[in-house]
């Protein structure tokens, strides 16, 4: 953002003379700066309404949980794609939690000093590889992977439950779950840590002095004092999960029906908006997509939210107990 | 045996944080079931002491120590004592009291007991342990209530409490009062001639009228040296040291 050139060398002369200016200089900018994001925020919630709203008219609420979508014959239901993405961020966060957790007390707590910056350098890789490249490993490890060990072994040991029922085909919401636990790891692993941080060195010490072993003093004092703090983290990781778009489009199989089993193919809501908004036919199935875009925007508010909360509570239950 | 046997034997301890030798060698006994207090100015060593006795001090990364450490007349440090079973025989109350904030006033009390898998609902051992610490009649119409809710002496003799649950032999306490007001000071000193009757009490002060108070018999450090110990009535009217004569009467420190 230009701004005019004369604001800074005005503001270092007043804070010479006494500050007052150069200070509500800066306060002043600052605040354009933020009134900046939110407008933007807004204008785009605004016009993703205005694209949205023929659809709305023509559709109605029903929109939300009608479970077909054929923009040829006319029907648009938004139910495919929300299950499809709330099912592969819960396989990637149930995935990834334990692995993060894990992790975080390997780098904070337990791991051999020695190895830690590597495994804390491997995790920074993982967080920078694009999300495409990602998707073409999945294509080519991954999904034969899963198609030719991980799901006829889920199969025969797990096949009682719905979970684990149908053809192993690879490609669907497993793949793309696993997939996202991968990519949300560096982002879990690392909030965890920070939150791993905020629990006293005293009730480490409390829980060794009374005979605990280190894990039992992780066990008795650590995760319950930074549990809040440890959803949050799941919280956040599940928020970066439901945006995912080109490696999920990859691998999830992209077909828009709902189905009870992880190894079956479905569909989410960014990878139907990438794939559709381009050929789009008629302001009815772009406005769809575009309501789509407002679903996916309500559900990453919510859950941006409820993360936000809990890791504030975490900050100030640590900031009581340290009194 | 004529004289009482010594609880714990140390002799010639030197510690270490890194590089930096903290404690130059001390020697010292305490008899069974008698209260030593560890005066002297801070940053003399007297926690790090006391953390060598359970062994808390090796914890800290580049921490170390040497001598001798006897416990009944066996070495502390012995490739055969393991260090977490040693802890639950002598236990530790810190400076700031340090209950769990996500456990209720029962269960902190009882934590050290779900450690050992000690079996039972430990209702008996809470109460017995609550009035030993005597907070019983405080707390025992909200057992279940979280123990962030109590004031700090109450925190602190909480903590008391969940030490004494794992009944160890010897009572650790670093400087236990220092956060408190005088009343649950007084409350905590009452505290240790009660239980000296049943454990060995060491306890770290910064407080020269409460040694003379709770102890039996006193050390003095200095900058990382045991400049002297013996009877507590000894050091405090007639020790045998200039340094420790200046440092009880308040000429420095
Ligand atoms: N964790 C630590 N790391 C490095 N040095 C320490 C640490 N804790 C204490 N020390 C040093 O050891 C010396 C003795 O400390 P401490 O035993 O705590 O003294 P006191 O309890 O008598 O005040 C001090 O010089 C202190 O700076
Ligand atoms: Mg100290």
């Amino acid at each position: 953002m230009p701004l005019p050139a004369d604001i800074l060398p005005a503001a270092a002369v007043s804070a010479r003379r006494g500050g007052n200016r150069g200070d509500r200089l800066y306060h002043a900018a600052l605040q354009l700066l933020g009134g900046a994001v939110l407008a933007v925020a807004g204008l785009v919630l605004l016009e993703l309404a205005d694209v949205a709203a023929p659809a709305a008219r023509r559709l109605g609420l029903g929109f939300l949980w009608r479970n077909d979508w054929d923009p040829v014959s006319g029907a648009f239901g938004a139910l495919p794609f929300v299950y499809g993405t709330l099912v592969t961020s819960a396989v990637a966060i149930a995935l990834a939690l334990p692995v993060s957790v894990g992790l975080a007390l390997f780098l904070s707590e337990m791991g051999p000093r020695r190895l830690r910056p590597v495994v804390s350098f491997a995790i920074e890789v993982l967080a920078a590889i694009p999300s495409v490249v990602y998707g073409l490993w999945g294509l080519f490890v991954l999904v034969p992977v899963l198609r030719d060990w991980v799901q006829p072994a889920l199969a025969r040991a797990l096949g009682f439950l719905p979970l684990f029922q149908g053809p192993p085909i690879g490609l669907g919401y497993l793949a793309a779950g696993v997939i996202l636990a991968v990519m949300i790891l560096p982002t879990v692993t690392s909030v965890t840590i920070e939150v791993l941080r905020t629990v006293p060195a005293s009730l480490r010490e409390a829980s060794l002095a009374l005979g605990a072993t280190r894990w039992e003093a992780i066990r008795m004092a650590v995760l319950p004092f930074g549990r809040a703090g440890i959803v949050g983290a799941a919280l956040l990781g599940l928020g970066r999960a439901l945006g995912e778009t080109m490696a999920v489009t990859m691998v999830i199989g992209n077909s828009p029906e709902i189905h009870a089993s992880l190894f079956a193919p479905g569909y989410s809501l960014p990878a139907v908006i990438a794939n559709e908004f381009a050929e789009a036919t008629g302001e009815v199935h772009l406005g769809a997509l575009a309501a789509l875009g407002l679903v996916l925007f309500g559900i990453t508010v919510l859950l941006n939210g409820a993360a936000r909360l809990l890791v504030a509570a975490v900050a100030r239950g640590s900031a009581r107990s340290a009194r | 045996m004529d004289a009482p046997a010594n609880k714990i034997s140390v002799q010639g301890l030197k510690a270490w944080f890194g590089k930096n030798e903290v404690i130059h060698g001390a020697s010292l006994d305490i008899p069974d079931r008698s209260v030593l207090a560890i005066i002297g100015p801070s940053g003399c060593g007297k926690s790090t002491f006391l953390r060598c006795l359970n062994r808390m001090h090796e914890l800290t990364p580049g921490a170390g120590s040497s001598g001798k450490m006897l416990l009944d007349d066996r070495d502390l440090y012995a490739a055969s004592v393991d260090p977490v079973e040693l802890r639950r025989r002598v236990g530790m109350v810190f400076q700031r009291p340090n209950p769990f904030p996500t456990m209720s006033i029962a269960r902190n009390v009882s934590a050290g007991l779900r450690l050992n898998r000690v079996p039972g609902d430990h209702a008996e051992v809470v109460e017995r342990c609550l009035r030993q610490a005597a907070l019983w009649d405080e707390v025992k119409d909200r057992l279940d209530a979280p123990a962030t809710g109590l004031s700090g002496g109450q925190q602190q003799r909480l903590c008391i409490a969940r030490a004494l649950a794992v009944e160890p032999e010897v009572l650790l306490m670093d400087e236990p009062a220092s956060a408190l007001d005088p009343i649950a000071t007084a409350k905590v000193e009452d505290l240790i001639h009660e239980l000296k009757q049943r454990y060995t009490i060491v306890i770290v002060t910064h407080n020269m009228q409460q040694a003379a108070r709770v102890s039996d018999r006193t050390a003095f450090f200095y900058l990382g040296e045991l400049v002297e110990s013996g009877p507590t009535e000894k050091i405090f009217t007639n020790p045998s040291e200039q340094r420790t004569e200046d440092y009880v009467t308040g000429k420095f420190g």
